[in-house]
């Protein structure tokens, strides 16, 4: 049997770093004079960043998770939701969030920071809700939400880019409004390039695990993506980035495995459940990596196809020598990049996720899929059961294991564990160490 | 008086094959009200809605994971069962991802020739949306002219316009028959009136609108409407459930259902440019939850139809795991509730607990009448 040697990311600390201080400068941004705001990891948040440098965000999808790994809390937040008369099928990041404000308490410590305004966009049924509820939650802040389901992106034309435009356009009128701040364009324009800078660099990381052995496994993408799910208009993401792509590169060169002992190849499609990740670590007794997910791929990474046909980086306008001027042509480049994200494009047809992940499947060089039955998400589930039909068809084979991203309540450990077990030994894998 | 649409509803399946039968014409299927059926009238082919049969299935599993709402799997199953294998085309308007996946995995496995997304616009409260609505609609109508292989002029759509606007019309005269007491008319005679009309040619629905607005008004109805009830909610055609409802010494008097006002209640107002007056009228209408954002324009909405039809409670019904509607029915339970309605919250699943739901409306109708238990 192969073993690769293994090291620890030189940059691990630092991804902790960025992650900590955005939580606390959220937190405190009132003694510091700056605003908050509150919205999707989806958000335009570039956007806001023109009102100034003192503007600070936290986004639902990722504070859900940070609360859905403290299943103590995430509990009370559940409770505290249901309480109020909301179902307990909806989004869980959504009642991890709700909850947080009912008790108003944060995960990370003290009470839940009330945000300025909340600046939103929407694809799924809950994106624009689950704000126009926590507007009310918090007593009325004022919000702002973007329509962005416009088809996918093979269909965009220049009605459908206008109306996300316009709709940002109109956001920032909105939001000079609401803040009663001069709008700066020039750091809009540097937020975009940030943006783009971030998001593709991101998705080049992707890129270098198509290398054997991997060298990044799942459960530790999910520390690292989070920044672009944080903030990706910002330097500090992109710098990051940058140095993360150099250490992955160089982990690529010498050889450096996440997993020791890779024999076998993974990927799952969404969200985790996020109490429960010790599966991935379950998944490396059998020699087992998972090399990544359509969401951590896609949810912030930027992609094309390139010359040679394969899947990676999208080429950002600086790298294509664009110089953006002014507020019009920097909505007009976020928009069409945005709506461009591959998590985008399958909640028009099942096929377009389909087709994702039978080419990661194959440029990835995988032995299998796990997709994951996610109550806790209905966007990212969405087709879910054809994905598993068209992966089959491909030739790939299909673990699915039902579950929740948010709510631990709906997650069978030892049921999932046995799956996995049976799914090895599908696929001819045996337990290498206990 | 109401026999046809009860007819209509009960056999809708028969009532398409037979008229492409007299008429050659083509049957477009479709899933959300939001689609645009005066261009698809004016293109000379008949709008018939997709509904489920409210009758435990097994087929869909393989297709669509079980949390999702089983009034999308109820109609993937017809669809797979062969029951509506006479359509020519399917299409969607753009409103939740539910009925959204009955739609793809349709056009995945069942034969058709013609499928259409239609991107209906989700922030409809946005100026954007409308000039955006207008381009899609003109998309539409280009593609269904590239489908039925012939152009579609003013005049067509001028017909299609005035053949929804006199249906809605007509129906919203009926409705307002609702507001007296003792109305003529029940809320179960309502229902298949409005879904009855989501199935046939309008045309001929209209006739039979017009038949009945001649005789409904001095109508005697032996009843008592008892206490006066509006039913707002998701997607409901199950017809057991509001008989069940009227069977206890209630009337459901209003409602704001796809299946019901909301799917009528506003007309197209003439503008030179057809689209933009087809754009206003989707723009307009009662909203469905998922395009009700960021100011909640239900509420004012659902209060005043509680006041101007006079009811003393309101039921919430929604399909399970329907978010949309589960996203607004806390909202509206304590906005009635400020505003002295009370109301009763049920979940509904393709098959209705009949039994169980009919002790917790007895309960409910005991607290209105305020009746003494012991």
């Amino acid at each position: 049997m192969k073993e690769y040697p293994t090291e620890p990311l030189k940059c691990w600390q630092k991804a902790k770093k960025i992650r900590e201080d955005y939580y606390k400068d959220f937190a405190a941004a009132k003694e510091k004079g700056g605003i908050r705001w509150a919205g999707g990891a989806w958000s335009f948040s570039a956007i806001p960043a023109g009102l100034g440098d003192d503007v600070y965000c936290l986004t639902g999808e990722p504070y859900g998770a940070s609360v859905a790994w403290n299943k103590e809390f995430a509990l009370k937040c559940q409770e505290a939701t249901e309480a109020k008369g909301y179902a307990r099928d909806l989004c869980s990041y959504m009642r991890n969030y709700w909850g947080s404000i009912l008790l108003n308490k944060y995960v990370f410590g003290g009470e839940f920071p009330k945000p300025d305004f909340i600046w939103q966009d929407h694809i799924c049924c809950s994106h624009a809700k689950w704000y126009q509820v926590a507007s009310e939650l918090e007593g009325g802040i004022p919000h702002f939400c973007i329509d962005v389901a416009v088809g996918p992106y093979h269909d965009l034309n220049e009605n459908r880019l206008n109306y996300v435009v316009s709709q940002l356009h109109d956001g920032i009128e909105w939001l000079e409004k609401v803040t009663n701040r001069k709008y700066d364009d020039k750091k809009l324009i540097e937020a975009v390039y940030n943006e783009c800078r971030s998001t593709s660099l991101w998705a080049e990381i992707c890129v270098l695990n198509k290398a054997v052995p991997a060298p990044l496994d799942e459960k530790t993408m999910y520390s690292l993506y989070v920044l672009g799910t944080l903030m990706k208009h910002t330097k500090v993401v992109a710098d990051f980035y940058e140095e993360l792509r150099d250490e992955v590169k160089d982990r690529v060169a010498r050889g450096i495995a996440a997993v020791g002992n890779e024999q076998c190849r993974v990927i799952t499609d969404t969200q985790p459940p996020w109490a429960f990740l010790n599966i991935f670590r379950y998944l490396e007794k059998y020699g087992c990596v998972s090399v990544g997910s359509l969401y951590t791929f896609g949810l912030i990474g930027m992609w094309e196809v390139q010359e040679d046909g394969t899947w990676g980086p999208r080429k950002t306008p600086q790298q294509k020598g664009i110089k953006i001027r002014t507020r019009d042509e920097a909505l007009r480049i976020l928009a069409e990049w945005n709506l461009a994200r591959p998590e985008w494009q399958h909640f028009y047809s099942p096929q377009l996720k389909s087709e994702m992940m039978i080419r990661i499947a194959k440029e990835w060089k995988l032995n299998g899929i796990l997709l994951h039955y996610n109550r806790g998400c209905e966007g990212l589930s969405l087709g879910i059961a054809e994905n598993r039909l068209a992966l089959m068809k491909a030739g790939f084979p299909v673990m699915t294991f039902e579950g929740n991203m948010g709510d631990e309540r709906e997650f069978d450990e030892a049921r999932t564990i046995a799956r996995i077990d049976a799914f090895m030994e599908s696929l001819g894998m045996s337990k290498l160490k206990e | 008086m109401f026999q046809k649409f009860k007819e209509w509803y009960e056999n809708r399946h028969d009532y398409a094959k037979e008229w492409k039968e007299k008429t050659g014409g083509k049957v477009l299927g479709y899933f959300c009200t939001y689609v645009p059926e005066e261009i698809i009238y004016a293109a000379g082919v008949l709008p018939v809605r997709i509904f489920g049969s409210h009758e435990p299935q097994d087929v869909t599993e393989p297709h669509i994971f079980s949390m999702y709402c089983p009034f999308c799997r109820d109609c993937l199953a017809q669809g797979l069962k062969g029951k509506y294998s006479y359509l020519d085309g399917i299409m969607i308007a753009q409103s939740c991802l539910h009925i959204r996946q009955a739609f793809t995995s349709w056009q995945l496995h069942i034969p058709i020739n013609y499928s259409y997304y239609f991107l209906m616009p989700n922030k409809v409260q946005s100026p954007r949306a409308k000039p955006y609505l207008i381009g899609e609609l003109a998309e539409f109508k280009s593609s269904l002219e590239k489908w039925s292989g012939k152009p579609i002029s003013d005049k067509d759509l001028d017909r299609g316009i005035e053949i929804l606007n006199v249906n809605r019309r007509l129906m919203r005269q009926i409705y307002e028959l609702r507001r007296n007491a003792n109305p003529p008319l029940s809320g179960l005679e309502a229902m298949e009136m409005v879904v009855s009309s989501q199935l046939v040619d309008k045309k001929e629905h209209n006739e039979e609108l017009e038949k009945l607005l001649c005789e409904l008004p001095t109508r005697k109805e032996s009843r008592n409407d008892g206490v006066r009830l509006m039913i707002v909610g998701s997607e409901n055609d199950d017809t057991q459930f509001i008989k069940m409802v009227e069977s206890l010494g209630a009337t459901l008097v209003i409602d704001d259902n796809c299946t019901g006002s909301r799917y009528f209640w506003n007309e197209a107002v003439a503008d030179e440019s057809r689209l933009v007056a087809i754009a206003d009228r989707y723009i307009e209408r009662p909203p469905c939850p998922s395009k009700d954002w960021e100011e909640r324009r239900r509420l004012p909405h659902l209060l005043k139809l509680a006041k101007d039809y006079n009811v003393k409670g309101a039921i919430l019904v929604q399909q399970k795991f329907c978010d949309p509607h589960e996203l607004d029915i806390p909202a509206i339970r304590e906005y009635f509730n400020k505003n002295g309605i009370p109301s009763l919250t049920l979940e509904l699943d393709v098959t209705v607990p009949v039994g169980q739901f009919k002790v917790r409306t007895e309960a409910f109708l005991e607290m209105l009448r305020g009746e003494e238990l012991f």
